[in-house]
């Protein structure tokens, strides 16, 4: 439950006890690489090969607002409030 | 078909024998007969693509060098596409229309490429069935009641199935060699960094890469060189050259070391599969290579170690899906800003996106990220560390991609971890951010038909792959010892029964 609330996900109760069987099965199965012997191994976050390569400072074209404002979940009300993505209210 | 069926069918566009707009019509027709069995499409973008078809026979002189020119392909679902519906099989996209283009389709299209369809896929690319789709599990066209596999399920149904030469899938674990194994094509999982991540919906950042399902080795050699190199939109696509993947292609594999980790794929795999591969090992060494065994020690812990990285890396980029910006949201009455974050992703995501999201979530929370994540990560350099010291010996590495043949739809589903299973040859290439091929390999035997003989290279059975790893930024070497293979066996000749006539 904590770590679905952490994950912004809501769960039905049924959900719940199914998911926490298989993720109870699954950590089981990964303890294995726990038992590794990794001392003084560094952990590999990423395989890069050639240091990233800095681009020049340059304004570039963006994705146009009416194109990208056309997805919004309500596009008529982002277009219509000035371009913006509108939320449920967020202070009381 | 054994060869060059892209280039082949382009210069007959090209030189006139054929109209794109005949080769696309046909290529829709096909989808329109077989689609309802395959369930291989989400999208079918038909007028779009005889309007695309239509502009280059209009203007002939303009496409008269292009490398696809009026050649049809199929993208799968999690590529975005210009002004075309891309979903990734999710609830949470069914709406979605990107208002960019992945750089890989971009580049296929400024190529000649007709797009014809969005390809179905497991959601978000999280499966090695393609049962995780909201649109249905693909069937396979050697057998419509089994898996055509994972994630690019859709994509490599299409080719088998001849609808499309070419389709673009995405491999996090396998999701390009897995899928091309079990419905006999070929597959390329390009070395991390090879071909740009721009416009892929993403799963996994640190082991996603873009790459071709074809029928033959020369077509995915041209696909791979259209779509690779450097791109300034993606910060961890290498500046790297891109060779001359189709000259590669010469047939001489004189010399050439292929490591074979006998200990490794000793178990736990069909017999079928294991005389299969035995039996392509020995098909290369007639052609002159020399099998060296090498050990890969830590690769029986790549399973686990994948999925600890993945998961934790997909519940970061899985964050964005919260119905604010694009995609579905959750209608909450009365609700704030919390609610309906928390409404949108339990309607928007199915189960297996939501159990890797909490997995993720767990081996990253605080407390527990030693434990798992870093550790993962430490047993992900050891990984990296054996495949660089089997690259000392040998020039490339084979193994099967798959330790079964297609298996049964529903026969994994309720246990996710003998669905993991599937990806135990593939994902420690993902891992080492290594480029590896499938190619179609044998057949198993039916179940239960008398085996009929060399003679009878199918009957009834189901494709097997061949998969080929190499060093870092070395397609060439596994594309020419997969083309020289391709070149000695029948293999990639075999249809299907569920194929375009």
């Amino acid at each position: 439950m904590k770590i679905a609330a952490l994950a912004n996900l809501r769960l039905e109760p049924a959900e719940i006890d199914q998911f926490a069987q298989q993720i109870g099965h699954i950590l089981a199965y990964v303890e294995e690489v726990r038992q590794v012997d990794t001392s003084g191994v560094a952990p590999t976050a990423a395989i890069v090969v050639r240091a990233a390569v800095d681009r020049a400072d340059v304004i570039q074209p963006c994705l146009d607002i009416a194109d990208t404002l056309a997805n919004a979940p309500d596009p008529d009300d982002a277009r219509e409030e000035g371009g913006f993505f509108k939320v449920p209210r967020v202070l009381a | 078909m054994n060869g060059a069926a892209i280039a082949q069918l382009r210069d007959e566009i090209r030189s006139g024998a054929r109209s794109a707009t005949d080769v696309c019509g046909e290529a829709l027709a096909g989808i329109d007969a077989l689609n309802p069995s395959l369930n291989a499409f989400n999208t079918v973008a038909a007028d779009r693509a005889l309007a695309r078809a239509a502009a280059i026979d209009a203007d002939r002189d303009r496409w008269r060098d292009a490398p696809l020119a009026g050649v049809p392909i199929a993208i799968k679902d999690n590529l975005c596409t210009k002004g075309l519906r891309t979903t990734a099989s999710s609830r949470m996209l069914d709406a979605y229309v990107p208002p960019y283009d992945a750089t890989a389709v971009r580049r296929l299209e400024a190529a000649g490429a007709v797009i014809v369809g969005k390809t179905n896929c497991d959601e978000f690319a999280m499966g090695s069935s393609n049962e995780n789709s909201a649109y249905g599990p693909v069937r396979n066209p050697w057998a419509l009641d089994r898996t055509p596999g994972g994630s690019s399920g859709g994509s490599a149904a299409a080719v088998a199935a001849q609808l499309t030469p070419l389709a673009l899938g995405s491999d996090t674990g396998g999701s390009i060699r897995q899928p091309a194994a079990l419905c006999g094509i070929v597959g390329v999982k390009p070395t991390y960094g090879r071909v740009s991540r721009y416009g892929l919906i993403a799963f996994a950042s640190s082991l996603d890469q873009v790459g071709p399902l074809t029928r033959t080795v020369a077509d995915a050699a041209l696909a791979l060189g259209l779509i690779a190199g450097a791109d300034a939109a993606d910060a961890t696509c290498a500046q790297e050259p891109v060779a001359d993947f189709t000259a590669a292609l010469t047939g001489d594999i004189r010399g050439t070391r292929i490591g074979v980790p006998r200990a490794l794929v000793g178990d736990g795999v069909d017999a079928d599969v294991s005389r299969a591969f035995q039996a392509a090992l020995e098909v290369l060494a007639a052609r002159g290579a020399t099998l060296v065994d090498i050990e890969l020690p830590h690769a029986r812990h790549a399973i686990p170690v994948y999925y600890l990285v993945a998961t934790a890396e997909a519940s970061s980029n899985l964050a964005r899906y919260d119905g604010v910006r694009y995609g579905f949201r959750a209608r909450t009455d009365n609700g704030d800003l919390k609610s309906m974050y928390e409404a949108t992703r339990e309607h928007g995501f199915g189960a297996e996106v939501k159990r890797r999201i909490m997995l993720g979530t767990y081996v990253l929370s605080a407390g527990y990220y030693d434990a798992y994540y870093l550790k993962a990560q430490q047993v992900r350099t050891l990984i990296v560390n054996d495949y660089d010291r089997a690259f000392e010996r040998a020039d490339l590495i084979a193994m099967p991609t798959s330790p079964t043949g297609a298996f049964r739809l529903g026969e994994r589903v309720a246990d996710p971890l003998q669905m993991y299973l599937a990806d135990v040859f593939t994902v420690s290439a993902n891992l080492a951010g290594l480029p590896a091929v499938s190619v179609p390999c044998g057949f198993t035997r039916s179940d239960g038909a008398p085996n009929l003989g060399e003679s009878h290279p199918i009957d009834g059975g189901l494709p097997i792959g061949l998969q080929l790893t190499g060093r870092r930024f070395d397609e060439s070497t596994i594309l020419r010892v997969a083309d020289a293979y391709e070149r000695d066996t029948e293999w990639s000749n075999q249809r299907p029964p569920i194929t375009r006539p």
